[in-house]
């Protein structure tokens, strides 16, 4: 039998929910962090390390960022995010009390509680300490679960690094922070040279590490050989991939990395499900 | 305390070198101690001396008139620092200034070029080991010259 | 539609064909199909069979088609045309969504949207395959086009199966045609002898439901014959795609130097990927009024030819058209079996046909495939 004739086409997938803006942060001179609250009835946020939203500024577009906050903070929303594009450079505008839209959270996830026993290297470049960070925070509650840990941190100049305020708690917390810049004046006592140089000389068993790495695709390359030079396995190294996305929920076609949707497969990999593809010219 | 023959074989750089020419390089070879600002070596200095570095934090900076020093690169506990002794004209790039208080092993270039130039296996063998510096130091110099961090993402 | 049944085929002769859409029509479904509208054959909205290309058919070729007359007044004498029963399903272009700012809020405006109930007249066994694709991508995995799953619920196929085929048709080799199994509500053979009428096979619960309700007579043999000859008739092919060991060929010649030759002839016009009709990557635009209180989101076709379609900061991905075209070939013949279990291809040929220069999937993948042997 047909059914009856007007059924109503129920909730849009592709429907942003409005947060509001509670603090805006600015990290460096393009990177901002937005604190942000549940819309009034709405319900907090749960999400796991590594995890993504898509931020919708009104009116104007929507990019998909990963959440950078406390994943056991359900009640606040943290994304931080760099002006690169006309979405969000509207993005970093935003002031507190302002609404900013949400959907989300979507992907996969540092695979921290797995590897529970283990020593874990965090291999983070520029931007890319943010995605990292919920994983750190989850160290942090958990320090006892986890052998040595590492965060190797590579960024363009001192003044671009994230974070700085918190790396003397996570060192006191019993995490090895180690810096790096690409290059720098003789303002800077700390290292110069890029991020593959601290995975020589980080503190952790090469052969009971797990890697998780967040960065540009070509460092995260370099980076990648590096471990495994040092004795890291691919099978034990993980990587946050980035495409273009519109949908985030794996129907729009546009993320894709040969077979794998890096929405809905990804952002997180393994790194051996996308090793060869990293290598193929524009794929 | 340990001696220089123990603190010199202990360096990864001389990682596994045979007894016999590890003799002969701690021949060459003596402790110093350098305080924050001191410079290793500066441009255009003769390139006496080569250095592993035991602790501390030596930075590699270029200079030109009314800039800043341009700081492309620093060296730590556990790595080697300078080659320009190996080949003529046996003169320095760059400036080397200690940025945290340092503790090296100083080896003489010119004692060691003669050592070499005797003993061609240890030649080679010092030769493979700063082949293995350089290319590593290129490998990074490429990561550095494409900005990966830049407006334009890679 | 069931599990395919026991076929009791009856005959519907020409004469009573708009019974067949006024039936339709009197349980609600809007019509559509095949009609003949800029010299090509396209589906839009059938009202009565006058609409139907009574007459016509098309000659296909790489990089070319057109319609001409037939010798007699068969119905579903053509192949293909351009057009997809996809842009009843996902929409060329759609609203998701209005939001209104106010104040501190954002109010949905957007009324709700009722579900348009289809019958798709005259839909072949290829383009059954295409839907079935595109059902497990747009409702088969964790998350659910909502529009698109309520949309095609509703959806009444009438089904034809092919007497003929196109130059450029190679269903036989992808298996998807040109007989219909399964998918179908009510199928439908056009035959021209001992008369000019349609051998109707009901192959779901409403399917039996319109065609009981129709009180038709029962097929002679000859008729059935006719219609089996028809169906051999169209399963002569001389194109056709070697399947075996294709997805790992494709996998393993991401640098073949075949890219770049075909990127000398490829024109980066996606219409290939708006042809195939099981293409279904999308792309979405917010915009909004001058007043910034008002904001919408579009969603429309995308192509994987488009330069914009893989854009990151920076710039795009896929830069070249040769990366363009390997992404479209190697997604549809490959990659796809791993995202959704099937091949991409159900063997159309509109790809073919609709190429400005004529690029030939089947010929490309021929030459991969030829180009290994020399090498090993």
């Amino acid at each position: 039998m047909a059914s009856k004739a007007a059924d109503v086409i129920g909730t849009q997938p592709l429907l942003p929910q409005p947060w509001v803006v509670s603090e805006v942060t600015r990290e460096t001179d393009d990177v901002v962090t937005l604190t942000m609250d549940p819309g009034s009835g709405a319900a907090p946020m749960v999400f796991r390390p590594g995890q993504f939203n898509m931020l919708y500024a009104f009116g104007v577009g929507e990019v998909p960022i990963s959440i950078s906050g406390d994943p056991a903070h359900e009640a606040q929303l943290i994304h931080t995010l760099r002006a690169v594009g006309f979405v969000t450079r509207a993005l970093c505008a935003l002031q507190p009390g302002d609404l900013i839209g949400v959907r989300g959270p979507y992907g996969s996830h540092w695979p921290i509680e797995q590897h529970a026993g283990r020593d874990i290297v965090l291999v983070a470049g520029g931007i890319g300490l943010a995605p990292l960070r919920p994983a750190i925070y989850h160290i942090l509650s958990h320090r006892d679960r986890y052998g040595e840990v590492a965060l190797l941190y590579g960024a363009r100049k001192p003044d671009e690094l994230l974070f700085p305020d918190e790396f003397d708690a996570w060192r006191k917390a019993g995490i090895q922070v180690e810096i790096t810049v690409d290059n720098a004046d003789a303002c800077w006592e700390g290292r110069v040279g890029v991020v593959t140089t601290l995975i020589r000389h980080g503190r952790f068993e090469r052969t009971a590490a797990s890697a998780f790495m967040c960065g540009p695709e070509v460092m995260m390359r370099f980076a990648a050989q590096e471990l495994e030079n040092q004795g890291v396995t691919p099978d034990k190294v993980f990587v946050s991939m980035e495409r273009n996305m519109k949908c985030a929920i794996g129907l729009c076609g546009h993320c894709q990395l040969g077979p794998e949707f890096i929405c809905t497969d990804g952002a997180v990999f393994a790194l051996p499900r996308v090793q060869r593809l990293m290598t193929i010219r524009e794929l | 305390m340990k001696d220089l023959v123990t603190l010199v074989a202990e360096h990864p750089f001389f990682e596994d070198l045979a007894p016999a020419h590890l003799a002969l390089v701690v021949g060459c070879a003596q402790m110093a101690v350098y305080k924050k600002n001191d410079y290793l070596f500066k441009y255009g200095d003769d390139a006496a001396y080569f250095f592993l570095l035991r602790y501390g934090r030596v930075a590699l900076e270029l200079t030109g008139p009314g800039a800043d020093s341009f700081r492309f690169q620093t060296v730590g506990a556990g790595e080697v620092l300078g080659w320009s002794w190996l080949f003529p004209p046996h003169q320095s790039q760059f400036d080397a200034r200690v940025i945290e208080d340092a503790r090296v092993i100083r080896f003489d270039g010119k004692c060691l070029r003669a050592k070499c130039d005797s003993d061609p296996v240890l030649g080679y063998d010092l030769m493979k080991r700063f082949a293995q510096v350089m290319v590593r130091r290129f490998a990074d110099t490429r990561l550095q010259l494409i900005d990966v961090y830049g407006k334009q993402g890679r | 539609m069931g599990p395919k049944r026991d076929a009791s085929a009856f005959i519907l002769p020409v004469a009573r064909l708009d019974e067949l859409f006024a039936a339709l029509r009197s349980r609600g479904y809007a019509c559509v199909g095949p009609t003949v509208r800029d010299a090509a054959i396209v589906y839009g909205d059938i009202e009565h069979s006058a609409d139907l290309p009574r007459g016509w058919t098309d000659d296909h070729a790489p990089g070319s088609y057109r319609i001409k007359r037939r010798s007699d007044n068969a119905y579903f004498g053509y192949v293909v045309g351009p057009h997809a029963w996809k842009k009843y399903l996902f929409t060329p272009e759609r609203r998701l969504w209005q939001l209104q700012r106010a104040g501190a809020k954002w109010e949905r405006t957007d009324p709700p949207v009722e579900v348009q109930k289809y019958a798709f007249i005259g839909v072949r066994a290829c383009e059954i395959a295409a839907l079935q694709i595109q059902d497990r991508i747009f409702t088969g995995g964790q998350f659910v086009e909502p529009n698109y799953a309520a949309t095609r619920r509703e959806v009444f196929v009438v089904s034809v199966n092919c007497t003929q085929s196109a130059s450029t048709c190679f269903c036989v080799s992808m298996d998807t045609g040109p007989e219909v199994r399964g998918g179908s509500d009510l199928t439908l053979t056009e035959i021209l002898q001992p008369e000019h009428c349609f051998v109707v096979r009901a192959d779901s619960e409403r399917g039996d439901e319109v065609l009981a309700s129709l009180d038709l007579d029962c097929a002679r043999s000859e008729h059935s014959h006719a219609a089996a000859v028809g169906v051999d008739h169209a399963r002569r092919q001389s194109r056709r795609l070697e399947t075996a060991g294709l997805k790992d060929l494709l996998r393993r010649n991401s640098e073949s130097p075949q890219w770049q030759d075909i990127a000398s002839r490829c024109l980066s016009c996606a219409n290939c990927t708006l042809a195939c009709p099981t293409c279904f990557c999308s792309s979405v635009e917010d915009v909004s009024d001058l007043s910034g209180d008002h904001a919408e989101r579009w969603q429309r076709w995308d192509s994987c030819f488009n330069p914009d379609f893989s854009y990151m900061h920076g710039g795009e991905v896929r830069r070249t058209t040769a990366a363009r075209y390997r992404q479209w070939m190697t997604h549809k013949l490959s990659t796809w079996f791993d995202q959704f279990g099937s091949s991409g291809c159900v063997g159309c040929g509109r790809c073919i046909s609709w190429c400005p220069v004529g690029i030939d999937i089947t010929e490309e993948a021929r030459k991969m495939r030829e180009a290994e042997g020399v090498q090993s």
